[in-house]
């Protein structure tokens, strides 16, 4: 620390560094601390004071991917995994869905100035803070009309809410930093419009579109309250199926514990992987970190 | 952004030209209009009496759903618990998010580390996020419990009790999304011209001088767009709230999203809920409108340079 040279540097270095080790504890102990509890059986957990001098244990984890659970009550089925197969269908099918809605339309934005375009661009973002109940509760009593409650279709549809104006927004971004001037050339050679798009541009903000679906992805598998009144218990991803599991399994403190760690590892390690472009997805495309 | 004037890219011919653009952005729009029949159905929803217990009593009230929230106790519970709700943690938020951006400002690699580990919480469902807290501040095996049981405390019942329930979202919506204002400030920082602070260094200009009077102002696009930002997302704040009291204990953190949750499953009044939340509407309405002004000028700052 005392290394760091700066406009900051009257501040005295361990005295950064004891902020800067605050601050990873207040961020970083929570996770840690259900994660190591994941690995515990009850009785270690119910221990007090707390240790950190335990046996792990797989335990939880197989019960969890078994779907039977040892209560004191006795065994009690709960399909946590499919709780963990819904978040994975209805995340990837609403990004992929996202993307191809979204890239087309971001590209018409970035390169066609038309009548109507920048406010179809603009209705479109101001989805993103509209409060999400406004729409659901009346749709809740739309989807019971038009048979699509508790079905992955009408839940992919709203997921849309999500996913679109994220994607088109950054991938604006990406076919307006790149020059028309490579299409150009290439429709000059003869090539159809279609082939210039899918060709030149596509590959070209390729890096952006890449982002753009991760983000949205993760944006998609963290959502509680779409699925919350939409869906019954056989459609629900994690973080309604978490909840629900916390009020069945009562007082399984590991075996919640290690349906939280699974249902928090895919966004963060995907988050890790795309943490270049988390600035940029994080303020919509305004930002590029 | 718009008056970057872009060549036009000749298309088909004439006609496919003006079509184009049309053809290719319509798809997305009408996917998200049929989620906005909703809107007006709620409009609509607001203006009626209209409960699923008692269909019977269905019928036309025009406003006074609206114009009973003037005397309704428990609308202005609503807003003034979300209002504190929504003041604590941006302001709180934004301290923190701003001293950690500042605490990491240099380029090292301990300082990258942590800002790609202070990551983790905002990526973490918020719903989850109050799960594992509530874990931690189970009275029974609880870590936080048993670390403030060590200076003294014992009868602190974190969530669970309308005291300290609100302290308790606050302080879980601050580990989601500080992370988010220092990432978005930290950008910022990062990105900020060196030569004012390089000029400031040689004349020998107090750090606090430099702070207020150079850091600050050249931040401030950045600040008030993760705040404004903030503000229209904490407003409307559910999943931590739900997941982790349902809005309780007694009415003690009915935000407007979770009364009108409660509103239209618990008491089934479709009209009072959609009445609340057409009030929140009009007040993101408002606040998204400013925001999205700063938004573009700091887009444009971004994307204007090439």
């Amino acid at each position: 620390m005392a290394r760091i040279e700066g406009q900051n540097s009257r501040l005295p270095g361990i005295l950064r560094g004891v902020a800067l080790a605050a601050v990873l504890v207040f961020f970083l102990f929570p996770i840690l601390w259900i994660f190591l509890m994941s690995f515990q059986t009850n009785e270690t957990i119910l221990r007090i004071p707390p240790s950190l001098a335990f046996t792990p244990t797989l335990i939880n984890y197989t019960s969890l991917i078994s779907g039977h659970l040892q209560t004191s009550a006795g065994s009690l089925d709960l399909p946590f995994m499919h709780n963990l197969f819904n978040s994975v269908l209805l995340s990837s099918v609403s990004v992929i869905v996202a993307l191809i809605l979204g890239v087309p339309a971001a590209y018409a934005f970035a390169r066609f100035r038309f009548r109507l375009g920048e406010d179809i661009a603009f209705t479109l973002l101001s989805f993103r803070f509209a409060p999400p109940l406004l729409v659901l509760l009346p749709l809740s009593l739309y989807f019971k009309d038009l048979g699509l409650s508790n079905t992955y279709t009408g839940l992919i549809w709203v997921y849309q809410l999500i996913c679109l104006p994220l994607i088109l927004w950054i991938v604006r971004g990406y076919f307006e930093d790149a020059s028309p001037d490579i299409e150009y050339a290439y429709r000059v050679d003869g090539h159809s419009w279609w082939r210039a798009f899918t060709r030149i541009a596509i590959p070209l903000a390729g890096p952006g579109i890449a982002a753009a679906g991760l983000l949205a992805f993760i944006f998609a598998w963290n959502n509680f309250v779409f699925a919350l009144i939409l869906a019954s218990a056989d459609k629900q991803p994690v973080t309604v199926g978490a909840l629900a599991f916390v009020t069945a399994s009562g007082i399984q403190y590991g075996q919640i514990a290690a349906a939280i760690v699974l249902s928090i590892m895919p966004t963060l390690a995907l988050a890790l992987y795309a943490q270049r472009w988390l600035v940029e997805g994080l303020s919509l495309g305004a930002v590029k970190g | 952004m718009s008056d970057t004037a872009l060549p036009s890219t000749p298309a088909a011919g004439p006609r496919g030209a003006r079509l184009l653009p049309y053809v290719l952005s319509l798809p997305a729009l009408l996917v998200c209009i049929g989620i906005l029949v909703p809107f007006f159905t709620a409009a609509y929803y607001s203006l009626q009496r209209y409960k699923l217990s008692m269909p019977q009593r269905r019928g036309f009230i025009w406003f006074d759903q609206y114009l009973n929230f003037a005397t309704d106790s428990d609308f202005w519970h609503t807003v003034y618990v979300s209002l504190v709700y929504t003041v604590a943690t941006v302001v709180l938020e934004l301290l923190l998010g701003l001293g950690i951006a500042l605490l990491l400002r240099e380029r090292s690699r301990l300082n990258n580390a942590a800002s790609v580990a202070l990551l983790l919480p905002l990526m973490t469902a918020p719903a989850i996020a109050a799960l594992m807290w509530k874990l931690m501040t189970n009275p029974g095996f609880g870590v936080l419990s048993w670390v403030i049981a060590q200076f003294g405390v014992t009868d602190f019942k974190w969530a669970s009790s309308p005291a300290t329930a609100m302290f308790t979202v606050v302080l879980v919506d601050m580990w989601v999304y500080t992370p988010f204002i220092m990432i978005l400030l930290l950008a910022g920082l990062r990105s900020l011209p060196t030569q004012p602070f390089e000029a400031a260094k040689l004349d020998g200009v107090p750090a606090y001088f430099v702070f207020f009077r150079i850091t600050l102002p050249m931040l401030m696009p950045y600040i008030v767009t993760a705040t404004l930002f903030r503000l229209l997302d904490s407003i409307q704040q559910f999943d931590i709230v739900y997941a982790m009291t349902q809005g309780g204990p007694g009415d003690s953190l009915l935000l407007f999203q979770v009364s009108a949750y409660l509103d239209f499953f618990q008491y089934t009044n479709v009209g009072r809920s959609a009445a609340l939340m057409m009030i929140l509407w009009a007040i993101t309405y408002a606040l998204s409108n400013v925001f999205i002004k700063q938004w573009l000028k700091l887009r444009e700052r971004t994307h204007g340079a090439h």
